[in-house]
């Protein structure tokens, strides 16, 4: 049963629960996801269009010093071919990024990964413009390059960029403008107590180096892009982004126009998971619109994606001091994340993981760096939880090996250590609306924990690992919704939140609904157009139900306070005096106006409208620059937890998860079926990263840039039994208690099989994934029988 | 490029007779896109590995990113449009929407033709049967629990 917490008074006026929230209301969008009419800009074509390929770079890090674009020129055909010099003449300083200005739309002058994209061939054609690109001659002249993120960072590696170049939008990076000579684009500190007296009093000092290889978001609907030229003067980009806000500002600022001469819109996406996120392909198929003048098409092939953005690679170092009781009173925390060649979000993963790096632990004394660290790969970003199962995968590991060194149960050591309401977190905020007491029971619960453990036989052996994790959503960010009433009393709900699978249009409705006392179902989501929708930061990072949820909920309250003066006009009495509730306004008296009859009153026929704007931005303190202190770090805690059992085929070093039980603390969910989807969904996609997933890189070039040796999970991989699991602890800003949950499911699969790993087998294995090889290759060496090449 | 080898193809589409000029290069799943406005079939990995493109000809799934559009000549192609009738959903959809069989909804089509092959070939389905037969299409969403909730619901419908 979900252990409820009794929230504190409320802060804002909130209309009393009915049936539209906590239900779980079906997708809206359902019939068409069945019948195959939902739109996704992967479906769209333009007249007179033109297909744009992408020739890449062959090598990871060189001078171009040439680019022949003859012979793809010479073949029937082809429209014409744009290389970044003709970028160039357009947009003069053509960088763009979120945080940093440093990835060159085409490459310029020089490449920083194999896989760049070089030179684009445009034809009607699409079979065309794939070979021409195979025609476009480029010569380089290799330099140096580097991968391993730690190397990177050392002084003497190869130089990726000369001169660093901070977004100047934002004041915390400032200070990193014309820095030269480096590969760390950001180092973020944390520092609380005195770290050096603590490991002088700890009675033991655990210290080990995590790592975590690449993957990929690999959504089915692979990344797409189409522009078109909007009278002489505007460009529309009809995109799969899970951040057309974000696109509109960043094109508006790439071209120096103002952002009402760009027009951003996306429809359903066929996946996101972060990988669409900020620009991918729209900044070139704007440059190659304006260009040609004409519509162009971009999509990536599934090969492609592999070249595009990835999930960080990173080192995690940790030092950590216990005393003899079990309590945490020191820890000490690197990472070293491998950005790849161009920044995208990472310095921000750098960030915001970093700071909640030392886990979800009560903990005196702390020292986090994090460093954010160009590398010869392919550009790394946001993957479904921001860098947070990079480290969770370190201080989970390592809590079950302090949990076994000093006999003390892993759930019992966790006890000893974990955050409790109005406890300061590592970055000073004290934490409110968590239980993670309430996660661990539940764990304890559904894996049976202290019931007796069948451990398997010779071959096949069996063991159990659990582990708990902690994430501050992304702050501070502003989300805007305005809920429209139509003239004959139907209400549309203006968005720029993007439902790539998430459920999000259902979520929003569901509030509006609520608040309008009108039916979910009645309800029509209109998807984000720059043009019509309102802002809103991004579809990123578990915050939307949050953030535009509050957006809808105010936008709806302000159209319910409209729609009840009218109706006190109307009924002849206070307003204070009526409801909306079953779809009319009512009176105590049981005098009943429809929406309809409203607006005809209003309008004199059905006509007009009434809109309602809500928007939300959570209170924010900047971290202390030099500490990372600040009194209110996120609007909200995001927690999970996750048991596995497995068994482990001792010949072959394969893990077969037997069990994977997935908690997270969904606040009060506003629907509870596609929460715990969603945690199903997400721990799926960790189960994959965990134990088969991984980019195999040869000196900078993917050797496994397809689904043939590229495994994602199918319904032959997935755990025997899987479950995800809501612990509710109502948030007191959250939408209805509601808190974000897209990510939580992410955070703690790896430890949990990686510590069910060493319960089973007694190995203890550092580096994801636990591929069979690495698990066999491990089980021989502590067998002193080493395989062959270790 | 052989932009010069084009042809005539006649086939049966979802139950009408259908007739279009292709390349001969050119996949079944880009010509029901481009020439007949049926985007159900989808293209993802583009090597028949994911079965977001599934079609069906002549009762047989295929991969519509590998299968040559040349092929479907005299042939009968069914694609997830094609599946409803009257108005009414197919009961494979049916049970698709009632089981949450999806979350982007990327793959779903592809799913739904799978589970329409696998139910005409065995009616009442083992779960692992199930996900035999289902293990080559893929979903990054990871509805798999759901999506076999929905193929046994859909047995059941089939059965009655």
């Amino acid at each position: 049963m979900a252990k409820i917490i009794e929230p504190p008074p409320k802060t804002e006026r909130q209309a009393p629960p009915t049936r539209q929230v906590k239900r779980s209301v079906r997708r809206l969008e359902s019939k068409s996801k069945v019948d195959g009419s939902a739109e996704y800009i992967h479906n769209l074509t333009l007249p007179g269009m033109l297909y744009g390929k992408i020739a890449r770079s062959s090598i990871p890090h060189g001078k171009i010093l040439s680019i022949d674009p003859g012979a793809a020129l010479a073949l029937e055909g082809v429209y014409a071919v744009i290389t970044g010099d003709d970028i160039r003449r357009l947009i003069p300083d053509p960088y763009y990024g979120p945080a940093f200005h440093d990835q060159p739309i085409l490459a310029l002058d020089k490449v920083r990964y194999a896989g760049e994209p070089v030179a684009v061939a445009l034809a009607k054609d699409p079979h065309v413009a794939e070979e021409a690109a195979d025609l476009i001659a480029v010569e380089y002249e290799p330099l140096e390059a580097v991968f391993d993120e730690v190397q990177a960072a050392k002084p003497g590696a190869p130089i990726i960029h000369d001169v660093l170049k901070p977004a100047t939008t934002f004041p915390d990076l400032k200070h990193l403008q014309g820095r030269s000579g480096t590969n760390v684009a950001l180092s973020a500190h944390v520092r609380r107590g005195d770290l050096a007296q603590a490991f002088k009093e700890s009675d033991y000092v655990f210290e080990q180096t995590f790592r975590n290889g690449k993957v990929i978001h690999a959504p089915l609907e692979p990344y797409v892009t189409v522009g078109e030229m909007a009278g002489p003067d505007g460009l529309t980009i009809h995109t799969a982004s899970q951040s057309p806000s974000f696109v509109r500002s960043e094109l508006s600022r790439l071209l120096g126009w103002p952002e009402n001469r760009v027009r951003v819109r996306t429809a359903f996406l066929g996946g996101g998971f972060g990988g669409k996120l900020y620009i991918k392909l729209e900044a070139l198929v704007a440059a190659c619109t304006l260009l040609v003048r004409k519509p162009v098409r971009i999509a990536l092939t599934m090969e492609e994606q592999f070249y595009t953005i990835t999930k960080h690679g990173a080192t995690v170092r940790l030092k950590t001091g216990v005393r003899k009781d079990g309590r945490i009173v020191a820890r000490e925390v690197e990472v070293w994340w491998n950005g790849g060649a161009y920044a995208d979000i990472g310095p921000r993963v750098t960030q915001k993981s970093g700071l909640t790096s030392s886990g979800p632990y009560d903990i005196e004394n702390i020292s986090i760096e994090s460093h954010a660290v160009y590398t010869n790969e392919p550009p790394a970003g946001a993957l479904r939880g921001f860098g947070i199962s990079q480290v969770v995968w370190a201080y989970e590991s390592q809590a079950d090996v302090m949990a076994r060194a000093l006999n003390i149960d892993p759930i019992d050591f966790r006890r000893r250590n974990i955050l409790r309401e109005g406890r300061p977190h590592a970055t000073g905020m004290p934490m409110t609306d968590i239980d993670i007491d309430a996660i661990l029971d539940r764990l304890a619960e559904r894996m049976e924990w202290n019931r007796p453990f069948d451990r398997g036989s010779a071959t096949t052996r069996r063991g159990r690992g659990i582990a708990i994790g902690i994430k501050s959503c992304v702050a501070p960010t502003t989300s805007v919704a305005m809920v429209n009433i139509y003239g004959d009393g139907s209400c549309g709900i203006c968005s720029s939140t993007v439902d790539m699978g998430q459920g999000s249009d259902t979520a929003m409705a569901q509030i509006a609904a609520e608040i309008l006392g009108i039916s979910t179902e009645s309800i029509r989501v209109v998807h984000p157009d720059t043009d019509v929708t309102p802002y809103d930061m991004a579809t990123l990072g578990s915050r939307s139900t949050y953030h535009m949820g509050n957006a809808v909920r105010r936008a709806a309250e302000d159209a319910r306070a409209q729609l009840l003066r009218m109706a006190a006009t109307v009924l002849k009495t206070g307003e204070g005096d009526l409801e909306c509730r079953d779809g009319v306004i009512a009176a105590h008296s049981g005098a009943r106006v429809t929406f309809h009859d409203l607006m005809v009153a209003r309008f004199a026929m059905q006509a007009g409208n009434i809109i309602g704007i809500g928007s939300f931005i959570p209170p924010y303190e900047k971290p202390d620059h030099e500490t990372g202190q600040s009194r209110q770090i996120t609007p909200f805690w995001m927690l999970g937890g996750a048991g596995a059992e497995i068994e482990v085929d001792t010949e072959t070093g394969r893990i077969h998860v037997v069990k994977l039980v997935n908690v997270g603390d969904a606040g009060s969910p506003i629907n509870p079926d596609i929460v715990e989807r969603q945690l199903i969904g997400a721990g799926t996609m960790q189960f994959g990263f965990t134990v088969f997933e991984e980019m195999i890189f040869n000196e900078g070039q993917v050797v496994n840039a397809s689904f043939a040796d590229y495994k994602i999970p199918g319904m032959l991989d997935v755990p025997d039994q899987l479950s995800g699991e809501m612990v509710e602890v109502p948030h007191r800003q959250g939408p209805f208690g509601a808190k974000g949950v897209g990510e939580t499911g992410m955070f703690c699969v790896s430890p949990a099989i990686g510590n069910a790993l060493y319960d089973a087998v007694e190995v203890r294995i550092t580096e994801m994934p636990l591929t069979p090889e690495r698990v066999l290759r491990a089980l021989r060496r502590a067998q002193n029988r080493p395989l062959g090449s270790d | 490029m052989k932009q010069n080898h084009r042809r005539t193809i006649r086939f049966k589409l979802n139950g009408r007779p259908a007739i279009t000029e292709i390349a001969t290069h050119e996949t079944l799943l880009e010509v029901l896109r481009r020439d007949f406005s049926l985007f159900g079939g989808r293209e993802s990995c583009g090597q028949g590995l994911c079965g977001c493109c599934t079609a069906i000809v002549d009762g047989i799934a295929v991969s519509g990113c590998l299968y040559l559009a040349a092929f479907v000549d005299g042939a009968e192609v069914t694609t997830v449009e094609g599946l409803a009738s009257g108005g009414k959903l197919h009961p494979i959809q049916e049970s698709f929407i009632a089981n949450c069989g999806f979350q982007c909804g990327f793959c779903t089509p592809g799913f739904i033709l799978m589970t329409k092959e696998l139910l005409e070939r065995h009616p009442q389905p083992t779960t692992d049967e199930i996900r035999h037969y289902l293990s080559g299409n893929l979903c990054r969403c990871a509805a798999y629990p759901d999506i076999v909730r929905a193929v046994k619901a859909a047995a059941g419908e089939h059965n009655r």
